[in-house]
């Protein structure tokens, strides 16, 4: 009875690929943010092969040197090469944060599709305790679980995804209640397919887009998170360190002058952090369509 | 030259849009005169609707306009200079004054005062958070200086005068407590206000039960003709047209192709196109006041009739799908809705039963039940034999391997993120172990038989036609090959040229392969052409059913005498006595 004629030609929903990504390359923003990104990861990863520096010994030969020709960012309280731990530092924040907003992302993902697809006690149930896990700051919990646990990096991917999936939940279980009356998840269902390939086939396959946009928030909001946690003296252990170790360290050194401990792992998360964000509103600028006038 | 109220000349629309520009109109020229009645029709995408928007300069910012049109007399879109860019953006300071061209102040002066527009959809057409009173009012004070309770006793005799019951209280209602009816009259009050001189209406009916559909189809033209106002009807039904048209003019790819009067478009058709678009409406065969009932069924037989082949007709034997006194209520306490009551529905193997009815009379919740996805409150429904009460799981999802299932909407039946094959191969993951050569090939099997090219096969959905879609979903309800087919709305969203070649698939397929369908439309002519027996619905009660050739020629009950007296055939000379007979008994009863 509704005539859907009139809006035949505009298929909603669908974007390809190609539309996609030429909507986020215009986004200037996004694009830069996706070179810093790019940019710190070879930094951090690629980086430790041609530059290479010993993280693990202390130097006391070389403690707290200005930056100089054989140590461009100077030298730390241990005489580990500044330069050096920021690429070390970075690259456990990049993978603590990649890891965890992943892990967070996956466990919202499951959880939000099927309180959503089963709808009635069940979504009320498990909203519940996404309700009640949102009233604890997280935070909170982080702080006290590693105070405990002393956790290395998986430790810590561990923690933070199990404190911070429940924003992606709602988010996809949103997307879910819209998804599972389409008509081609009621003809599944009619024909005798499982509730078990509906999300997996259909439901989550078309939520690709909020998912993946949650992720990239879920990433810089994990980046931020191990920053802090390690800042205040309880992420990864020494020697082991991360941005936020770093700045821990360095927390002395800004009363006398030492800014080259300070300023390099400050801006890199900065830096990280806002580039996740400005992908993540290039991802959703480019993957709504609605949102385009 | 005679005085038009609107003059559009040489109108071309393109929209840039980020795949490029896309030409929508071109060259289309046409004029409404005080009191006359223009249908533009066409299918969709013929550029019908854009037409009416760049009247009202309500185009959005990416459409590039040329051309002229004026709304008596005042340009909308200028020529003169053959500037370009949107109506109504032009800028407001200056551009009124020499050239005649109405600025963004005149314009809106214009719209709603000289000309104003009734939209398609009453639901999104009206404030949901305002009163619809307070929305009129605010039409009236827009444009004239009246004191508020002035404009109140105004928007109080204007929803006496579309016809809304107990007018002074229904104007402190919300949008939400009126039907779908009242709506799209407190919208036509809105519109005639200020006592346009052009009104333009975009698909006023679509969204309305046929016999609500006729209530405003009268409205409009008692109102047309007491104001000498001017209409621009949009339309894709040509029934509507014959109704209420004097003139026609037919679109097709943005351009008019033929217009003239009503009687000589509707009935001898010049232009190729209008020939095969009016060929292929399905006209509903009706039994003529003072007709027998012999003479009326030669009319039916007489018709290439697509789905009643003979077998079908006498078919015995177990039923393939039975709803027993099924009763359906939806939510419970005192905000429980009845949705079903009763009902009592069999299809046998071969036959098509069509379930007809207004929107909520509860046809597309009975299908759903016979597909098992709605679990009936009471009542039993059995399915090939089986009861579906007592069967679980893997059983019960067996069972479900011999159903097919086409619904309304082309564009949400299939995953957008799966290929055509992936859609129509799914039915075979799900109840068959193959190899992906086995499965390709019977895909390609079955796109044969609806006549979609192999090639096809690995395009993305969004790629094809809204009838090609609706094919690919016929493909994937065949894959198993069902013994029942349940069809929701199968081609309500299509165009009738498409509707045509989607019905004719389906009836050739279950010549050949015997499955029942159970097939929900709204539309009784389809179902008269392609259903054997007939099933009407009303508020969740069977109203009556029987075989249709009986039934829809001499209906039993009133209801489905209403039914079938509102819906518009498109031929006006038929439509005039029809709406004469119709309003006579309905004056009668009142």
């Amino acid at each position: 009875m509704t005539a859907i004629a009139e809006q035949l030609p505009v298929a909603e929903g669908v974007t390809g690929l190609r539309l996609v990504v030429r909507r986020f390359l215009r986004n200037k923003l996004a694009v830069i943010g996706l070179a810093v990104v790019v940019a710190f990861v070879l930094f951090c990863f690629v980086g430790p092969h041609l530059y290479h520096t010993d993280q693990t010994h202390t130097a006391l030969d070389a403690v707290n040197q200005p930056p100089s020709a054989r140590h461009p960012l100077g030298t730390d309280a241990v005489g580990h090469d500044e330069l050096g731990r920021l690429m070390y530092g970075g690259g456990v924040s990049l993978l603590v944060g990649l890891a965890a907003g992943a892990l967070a992302t996956i466990i919202g993902m499951l959880w939000g599709a099927v309180a959503g697809y089963a709808g009635g006690w069940v979504d009320a149930a498990m909203m519940r305790v996404v309700d009640a896990g949102i009233a604890i700051p997280a935070l909170f919990v982080l702080l006290v679980i590693s105070a405990i646990v002393s956790p290395g990096i998986w430790g810590m991917v561990a923690i933070l995804g199990l404190v911070s999936w429940l924003v992606p939940s709602r988010l996809i279980r949103a997307e879910t209640l819209t998804l599972k009356n389409r008509d081609y998840v009621l003809t599944l269902r009619a024909i005798g397919g499982t509730h078990t390939r509906a999300i997996s086939r259909h439901i989550l396959p078309n939520s690709v887009s909020t998912i993946v946009v949650a992720a990239t928030f879920q990433i810089a909001d994990a980046i931020m998170l191990v920053a802090y946690v390690s800042y205040l003296g309880l992420g990864v252990r020494s020697p082991q360190t991360d941005w936020g170790g770093m700045l821990s360290a360095g927390l002395t050194a800004v009363y006398s002058g030492r800014w080259w401990l300070i300023l390099p792992p400050g801006l890199a998360v900065i830096l990280v952090v806002c580039a996740f964000n400005a992908i993540g509103d290039g991802l959703r600028d480019a993957f709504d369509v609605r949102g385009r006038s | 030259m005679t005085k038009t109220i609107l003059d559009v000349e040489e109108l071309g629309v393109t929209f840039r849009t980020e795949t490029g520009e896309v030409p929508a109109v071109r060259g289309v020229s046409l004029t409404v005169a005080p009191g006359e009645t223009l249908a533009l029709v066409g299918e969709s995408g013929s550029g019908k609707s854009t037409v009416a928007l760049a009247a009202m300069g309500l185009l959005s910012g990416n459409a590039r306009i040329t051309g002229r049109v004026a709304i008596d007399g005042t340009d909308i879109v200028g020529s003169t200079t053959g500037k370009s860019g949107a109506a109504g953006k032009a800028g407001a300071a200056g551009s009124s004054g020499a050239a005649g061209k109405a600025g963004a102040v005149e314009l809106s002066r214009l719209r709603g005062r000289t000309a104003s527009m009734v939209f398609q959809e009453p639901a999104t057409a009206l404030d949901p958070l305002t009163r619809v009173g307070a929305q009129i009012v605010e039409v009236i004070r827009n444009h004239r200086p009246v004191s508020k309770a002035a404009a109140r006793q105004e928007a109080v005799e204007l929803l006496r005068r579309v016809g809304i019951p107990d007018p002074a209280r229904r104007a402190a209602a919300y949008p939400f407590q009126l039907s779908g009816g009242q709506r799209q009259r407190v919208v036509i009050a809105m519109a005639i206000a200020n006592d346009p001189s052009l009104l333009i209406a975009d698909e006023p009916t679509t969204a309305l039960d046929v016999t609500v559909q006729a209530e405003i189809l009268d409205l409009l033209r008692e109102l047309a003709a007491d104001a000498g106002t001017g209409v621009l009807l949009v339309t894709h039904n040509m029934g509507v047209v014959a109704d209420f048209a004097d003139r026609v003019a037919v679109m097709l790819s943005g351009e008019i192709v033929e217009t003239g009067p009503v009687e000589q478009v509707l009935l001898r058709p010049r232009h190729e196109y209008t020939q095969r678009l009016l060929a292929a409406v399905p006209r509903l065969a009706v039994a003529e006041p003072g007709e027998s009932a012999a003479q009326a069924s030669t009319t039916v037989s007489a018709r290439p009739s697509a789905g009643v082949t003979p077998a079908a007709e006498g078919s015995a034997g177990e039923p393939v799908v039975r709803l027993r006194d099924v009763s359906v209520v939806f939510g419970r306490g005192g905000r429980a809705v009845r949705a079903l009551d009763q009902v009592s529905i069999e299809v046998r193997a071969g036959e098509t039963v069509g379930l007809v009815g207004e929107s909520g009379s509860g046809k597309s919740t009975a299908a759903r039940v016979a597909l098992g996805l709605i679990a009936p409150s009471a009542g039993a429904v059995s399915l090939f034999g089986a009861d579906l009460r007592r069967t679980r799981g893997r059983s019960r999802r067996r069972l479900r391997a011999g159903i097919g299932v086409v619904l309304q909407d082309p564009v949400a039946s299939l995953d957008a993120r799966m290929s055509v094959a992936e859609c129509v191969a799914e039915p075979l993951r799900v109840h068959r172990s193959m190899s992906a050569r086995q499965r390709r090939s019977r895909v390609e099997e079955v796109l044969d038989r609806v006549r979609l090219p192999r090639a096809l096969a690995d395009r993305a959905p969004r790629e094809l036609s809204g009838g090609q879609r609706q094919r690919v979903s016929l493909a994937r309800a065949l894959v198993l090959d069902p013994r029942l087919l349940v069809a929701d709305e199968p081609t309500s969203a299509l165009d009738v040229s498409v509707q045509q070649a989607v019905l004719e698939v389906i009836a050739e397929l279950q010549a050949d392969l015997g499955f029942a369908c159970l097939f929900v439309s709204h539309d009784l002519a389809v179902v008269q052409r392609f259903a054997a027996r007939v099933v009407v619905l009303r508020a969740g009660r069977i109203e009556e059913q029987g075989r249709t050739d009986a039934t829809l020629l001499h209906p039993e009950t009133d209801y489905t005498r209403r039914l079938l007296a509102a819906v518009p055939v498109p031929d006006p000379a038929v439509q005039r006595r029809r709406r004469a007979a119709r309003q006579a008994v309905a004056g009668a009863g009142a």
